[in-house]
């Protein structure tokens, strides 16, 4: 029973951090049309900026939980001005090979600044240890504190969409782009906008789960794929799907790894091939046929 | 006139790729081994990107899993080298008929995603499943015996071994390109311009773009067998998305327009390749930029690029 | 599956009660129609009125939200629309829908391929199959593209695309064919080739034609019977001289602006 709890927990945390990246790809997604491969990388770099500020500046935790995502949205506005300008409004193909481009950029640059050695950065001091929970379970409150970090975003990223002239604006512009020019949007600075929120949202998921994972050159790519089998089970572009799909997702890894830690690496794969086979548009999508 | 062109220009390259071993140097028949077996791996990649207009980021998967069977088989059952490419073939092909069945359901941008995420899903498993794959290190100390039963040509001779993927790679190119030409080929290509109107004509797209990309495995799984014996191993980096990345680069430096596009464009790329990393390791953040630069600038390729330059040059 | 109370000499083409809906909006509504053999059925109605997406539900781009759709008694509602072009239905596009990079020929070839499929042919390959070429060539000489058959699709001026459309759709050898405004942004000439040309199909006795057209006389010149729709919803079915004395018509299609400017002033005062 402690076991299931404790499986139970770590669906969450893994679950909630998954939400808050692979909302990032999926607003980028609704604005833009196209899937940022890059993502993961933003992330990466995101977790690497904050082990620097931590590590190598002797920040606080506090103050690089803060500036890091604010550096990587910075560095997507320019990615934005001095790449993805040029083939807005070209084929998707064209766009999709873009962002694997700078994929393979970013991946490349970040083992040129930082190496190809595994880093690790210490939760702070507030956050480090162990809570005895109801029930017999401990559990490391820095994972407490990342279920409350993904539950907070939930809540003002919902109250952003829904509540707020901006969620608005970049709802419209998802919709239906000529339509939000027509109402006199400025489209290129919600494009631009939309890329660097998505770039800070993937970079907030980086800092958060420095101190839960280690910092490599691979975990990118790690991330990346998670989040295409999350927008995959949940519906690509549907912000309900993002929460299911990462839920899921976080699912099957804390209960898979306790449970079925053989097969656990296709496990994930597996349950996106169902869900493609049962409803091609994902648990959330749209149009389902 | 301009086939006639065309046919001389083609036997004029296919006989010195032929006499390379007896007029260059040594290191030459690496590179010219390397061009050949990653021109066949882009150009199945372009049967489904170029010809049927799917992108797609996990077509290492095929060439890995080619690459996979023939070190496996090669180690354990000794059989002949033939056998190896035709099983590798299947596998390859049975592999993507999987992965395709799942990916062509949807449209481009998830296709895009998919083949990346299996792509993936296969080098996680060739990563960790070390009883059968060895891990990270990989299959290597396999022994390349008869190719075919019989038919011993000492095949561990670099000389000869490239003149049997020379061989094996002109065979298959043609194959290749009889299918481009067929009406298979045909609505492919049709498919690729306008799958909707393909539809109306009765035609069902997604049976078609799943043969495409079941043919495609089929050629990608016989370039990794060939290419396992080359590295003398076959190992995970075979399978992972940076390789997928090369044939990608590979056929849009080229020009995905045309058959012989990702051939002319793995000859580039092996060359720069061997080049840069003589004074860089960071190989990747060239094939990074250069990818980014054709996509916005070039997107035609250097071929394309070229021939639009001599045809406009006798208008 | 199949309607046993149609046979040979019923329509080819019924519609019952088909409508769509997207969202709240009603595009079609409660639409009945029966197509006879051979019949040519225009169907006009000002812009909006519904007709493109009736289209797409016959050809199966789009599914009803009820409704069926019969064609030769077998029940095609929501099939894919590559079915229901198997079955014998064809249709072409109100924008130019070609194969741009193609030449002409091998336009024409795609949809020869779908028809006779080329499994048998893997031997043959390499030549593409003569007899399809062969093919292509006397139906694009019918209708008067021949000499273009090399020339790539892009390249050919607008009307030869229209018709070239036509081609496409007709080498599938359907029994019933669907045309979206085929001499929209025609010339006068274009447009008189292009009525003589459905007209001389028409004759021929081999198809069932399902029109759609703002020109009234292509509309007149063609049309066995025509279906008027406002709205998403029949206003009047009938013979071209029925519906053009038909009162309703002249009211709510001819003087359409009219009647919506005394709409607004009703719901204004």
């Amino acid at each position: 029973m402690t076991a299931f709890f404790t499986a139970l927990l770590n669906s969450l945390d893994i679950g909630l951090l998954l939400f808050v990246i692979a909302v990032g790809l999926n607003i980028v997604f609704g604005v833009l049309n196209v899937i940022n491969f890059a993502h993961g990388a933003l992330y990466m770099i995101g977790a690497y900026l904050g082990f620097s500020l931590i590590a190598m500046l002797g920040w606080p935790f506090w103050a690089a939980l803060i500036v890091a995502p604010l550096g990587v949205a910075a560095l997507a506005v320019v990615l934005d001005r001095l790449v993805l300008r040029f083939i807005y409004g070209r084929e998707i193909t064209d766009s999709l090979l873009l962002t694997f481009a700078l994929l393979l950029v970013l991946n490349e640059s970040v083992r040129m600044i930082w190496g190809s050695g595994i880093h690790v950065v210490e939760p702070p001091a507030l956050l480090a240890g162990t809570l005895d929970l109801p029930g017999g379970v401990r559990y490391p409150v820095y994972n407490l504190f990342v279920i409350g970090v993904g539950l907070a975003m939930l809540a003002g990223l919902w109250a952003l969409f829904n509540r707020s002239r901006v969620g608005r604006i970049m709802r419209a512009a998802s919709l239906d782009a000529d339509m939000a020019k027509a109402l006199g949007i400025n489209t290129r600075l919600v494009v631009t906008g939309a890329f660097a929120f998505g770039a800070w949202l993937a970079a907030v998921g980086g800092v958060v789960a420095a101190p839960m994972r280690a910092i490599d050159p691979g975990m990118g790519d790690k991330i990346i794929i998670e989040s295409f089998i999350v927008v995959v089970i949940g519906g690509l572009g549907s912000f309900p799907g993002a929460l299911i799909g990462a839920l899921v997702l976080g699912a099957i890894h804390a209960f898979g790894g306790r449970y079925f830690p053989e097969v656990n690496m296709v496990l994930p794969f597996i349950g996106m091939a169902l869900v493609l086979l049962v409803k091609p548009n994902g648990l959330m999508g749209k149009g389902a046929a | 006139m301009k086939n006639a062109i065309v046919l001389i220009v083609l036997a004029a390259v296919l006989a010195g790729l032929v006499a390379l071993p007896w007029v260059a140097p040594y290191f030459y028949i690496f590179l010219g081994t390397e061009v050949l077996i990653l021109g066949l791996f882009a150009a199945s990649f372009n049967l489904v990107f170029g010809y049927s207009g799917m992108l797609s980021f996990g077509h290492a998967a095929f060439y890995g899993i080619g690459a996979y069977a023939t070190a496996l088989i090669l180690l354990h059952l000794e059989w002949p080298f033939l056998a190896c490419l035709v099983v590798a073939m299947g596998a390859g092909a049975l592999l993507a008929l999987v992965i395709g069945f799942l990916s062509v359901r949807l449209d481009e941008v998830y296709f895009a995603m998919l083949t990346l995420a299996f792509g993936m899903m296969v080098f996680a498993v060739a990563h960790q499943w070390r009883s059968v794959t060895n891990g990270s290190d990989g299959i290597a100390g396999f022994m390349l015996g008869d190719f075919a039963p019989g038919v011993d040509w000492s095949l561990g001779d670099p000389a000869v071994y490239y003149h049997v993927v020379l061989g094996v790679v002109v065979v298959a190119a043609a194959v290749l390109y009889l299918i481009c030409r067929s009406s298979f080929g045909l609505i492919l290509r049709a498919i690729r311009q306008n799958p909707e109107r393909v539809s109306f004509c009765g035609l069902d797209v997604r049976r078609y773009r799943l043969a495409a990309f079941t043919v495609a495995g089929a050629f990608a799984g016989l370039s990794g067998a060939l290419m396992a014996p080359f590295l003398r191993v076959a190992s995970p980096e075979m399978l992972h998305w940076s390789m997928s990345a090369e044939p990608v680069l590979m056929s849009i430096l080229g020009g995905t327009g045309y058959f012989l596009g990702p051939f002319f464009g793995a000859a580039i790329f092996v060359l720069l390749e061997s080049w840069i990393t003589g004074f860089t390791d960071a190989w990747m953040l060239v094939l990074g930029v250069m990818l980014a630069l054709m996509v916005m600038f070039f997107r035609r390729g250097v071929l394309g690029t070229l021939l639009d330059w001599v045809q406009g040059n006798h208008d | 599956m199949t309607d046993t109370t149609t046979n040979e000499s019923g329509p080819v083409l019924q519609i019952r009660d088909l409508s769509r809906r997207f969202g709240g909006v009603a595009a079609v509504s409660g639409i009945d129609l029966d197509v006879a053999p051979r019949e040519t059925v225009a169907i006009i109605g000002p812009n909006g009125a519904g007709k493109t997406t009736l289209y797409n539900m016959v050809s199966g781009r789009l599914k009803p939200t009820t409704g069926t759709l019969t064609f030769e008694g077998r029940d095609i509602t929501g099939l894919a629309p590559h079915r229901i072009s198997r079955l014998g239905v064809s249709r072409s596009f109100q924008i130019n829908n070609i194969f741009t990079e193609m030449t002409v020929r091998e336009n024409v070839e795609v949809a020869l391929t779908a028809l006779h499929g080329w499994g048998k042919r893997w031997f043959n390959v390499a030549t593409r199959a003569k007899p399809l070429q062969d093919e292509a060539d006397t139906l694009l000489e019918r209708l008067s593209l021949g000499e273009l058959a090399q020339k790539r699709a892009g390249t050919i001026s607008y009307g030869d695309k229209r018709l070239l459309e036509i081609a496409v759709v007709l080498a599938t050898r359907p029994r019933l064919v669907l045309l979206d405004e085929p001499t929209a942004g025609m010339t006068p000439q274009e447009t008189k080739r292009v009525t003589a040309l459905i007209k001389s199909l028409a004759e021929s006795g081999d198809y069932t034609f399902l029109i759609t057209e703002h020109d009234m006389d292509v509309v007149f010149g063609v049309a066995d019977r025509i279906l008027v729709m406002h709205r998403g919803e029949a206003l009047v079915v009938g013979t071209p001289a029925e519906v053009r004395d038909h009162p309703e018509v002249r009211r709510a299609y001819l003087g359409e602006e009219d009647e919506e400017d005394a709409e607004d002033k009703e719901t204004a005062s």
